[in-house]
């Protein structure tokens, strides 16, 4: 298009929904320029201005037009470049709304309960949340089972939607399981989830956008060190 | 190949269903409307929404589409051919009307709950400041996306409109209960002239609940003990 697009993202190394954009904009080869947010700091006047209801990252601003939120960025990246690379989108409307409907279930139910799980000090509450954090991941196997009928993504031959949606988790999820030795991505009970989480990674759009997992263990090790520095302080 | 047919399973009261009634109306698509007992979950339901249990589900020929706002973008797209487009024509106006779509569910709607919930006079005045800011910012929002027609999407009704008109027949309930306006003439303008103008669309009014029934109803549930 036109030789005066911008596009830039504000983002945050660690996050997960930051790291979606990112695959998205790669898989339409799209060139931006990236500002890092920094996350213990304070907000920058680009971050303020752009995002002034919910001050979060990520944000992608093409032409200086703010867009909000990871997954609605993801679908306008789909939908301004569409005709640059693979859709990230299916092009049914009912494979569309399941699409939708599991990434919505990721962001909504199962990444809130590992959250939860991850943070609380009762040692009932974090059991019970790896519970559900566990059966989430036993639906979302049959979910892509089901979707990926026989092809290594969500998306068939090339990565799409679900796979940009749950994958940003992944490398939290191998993090976890240098930290703490917990094995959620566990091969005898999701065995095409765990083949998935290898074969996102290794994707070539994916595999230079995703933080070194060694690097999350030690940010990870950080955060808790943060968390419990402040508890003790109040 | 399995018959056409579309049905809705839903309840008359809950502003979520509203949607995609309103959506399948917007697009003249017949359907069956299955009303769920209040208290108890039919086969039907928890076979098409094993996950989450709720509803709205659409069925459309036997194959279940779940969640509100996300069945509503299915109808847009599976009925293309009939009726205006719900979603805006480019893809920033569009990223903008999903961006409020989420905000409603997740920030306005919980804190319009609240004030039927809440407690004593401190806590009341705290929840209303909330509804209030999201009520100034919705204000904004429609005169930035309306472009000085009669709806969020233009001059037809949209994602948007549904996403927030739906929770409309609540809003009156939520006014009477607390006797304190929230979407007026006043403090929001536009938005009070676009509830008027959506109620009265000949796509909603079928589906939204007369104030009186729905505050009667109200009574009933918030006067359940807590379990």
């Amino acid at each position: 298009m036109g030789d005066t697009e911008e596009v830039k993202l504000l983002g945050v190394w660690f996050s997960p929904y930051a790291i979606r954009p990112k695959i998205a904009l790669r898989l339409k080869s799209v060139d931006y320029d990236y500002f890092e947010e920094d996350l213990f700091g304070s907000k920058s006047e680009l971050l303020l201005k752009s995002n002034p209801v919910h001050k979060k990252v990520p944000v992608l601003i093409h032409n200086n037009k703010p867009i909000l939120e990871s997954l609605n960025i993801v679908e306008y990246i789909d939908e301004t470049w569409n005709a640059s690379g693979p859709s990230i989108l299916p092009s049914h409307p009912h494979d569309r709304a399941q699409a939708r409907f599991w990434s919505a279930f990721v962001d909504d139910k199962w990444f809130p309960a590992l959250k939860a799980a991850a943070i609380t000090k009762s040692e009932e509450a974090k059991e019970k949340g790896m519970k559900e954090v566990e059966g989430g991941l036993l639906q979302l196997e049959e979910a892509f089972v089901s979707i990926s009928k026989g092809k290594p993504f969500f998306g068939g031959e090339a990565i799409g939607f679900m796979d940009i949606c749950l994958g940003s988790f992944v490398g939290i999820l191998k993090a976890r399981e240098k930290l703490k030795g917990e094995k959620l991505l566990d091969e005898s009970k999701i065995p095409f989830l765990c083949k998935w989480a290898n074969e996102f990674l290794s994707d070539d759009t994916v595999k230079n956008v995703v933080p070194e997992i060694d690097k999350v263990v030690e940010f990870l090790g950080e955060l808790e060190v943060r968390a419990q520095s402040a508890v003790s302080k109040t | 190949m399995a018959s056409d047919e579309v049905k809705v399973i839903g309840a008359w009261a809950s502003p979520f269903v509203m949607r995609p009634r309103i959506a399948l109306n917007l697009k003249s698509v017949p359907y069956e409307f299955l009303q769920e007992t209040f208290g108890a979950k039919s086969e039907l339901l928890l076979k098409s929404n094993p996950v989450h249990k709720k509803i709205p589900v659409l069925i459309h020929a036997d194959k279940p589409v779940c969640e509100s706002n996300i069945i509503v973008e299915y109808v847009d797209e599976t009925w293309s051919a009939s009726g205006p487009s719900m979603l805006p024509s480019t893809p920033y106006d569009r990223a903008i009307a999903r961006f409020w779509a989420a905000y409603i569910d997740e920030k306005w709607f919980p804190s319009l709950k609240s004030i039927l919930k809440a407690e004593g006079e401190e806590e009341k005045k705290a929840v209303l400041a909330q509804v209030e800011e999201g009520n100034a910012l919705l204000e904004k929002a429609f005169n930035d996306c309306s472009k000085g027609k009669a709806f969020f999407n233009g001059e037809h009704i949209g994602y948007l409109d549904i996403a927030f008109g739906c929770f409309l027949a609540w809003l009156r309930v939520t006014e009477l209960a607390g006797g304190h306006k929230l979407i007026d003439e006043v403090k929001t303008p536009s938005l009070s002239k676009w509830a008027d103008r959506f109620c009265n669309d000949p796509a909603v009014k079928p589906v939204m609940p007369e104030t009186a029934t729905l505050a009667e109803f109200a009574k009933k549930i918030f006067a359940k003990p807590p379990a």
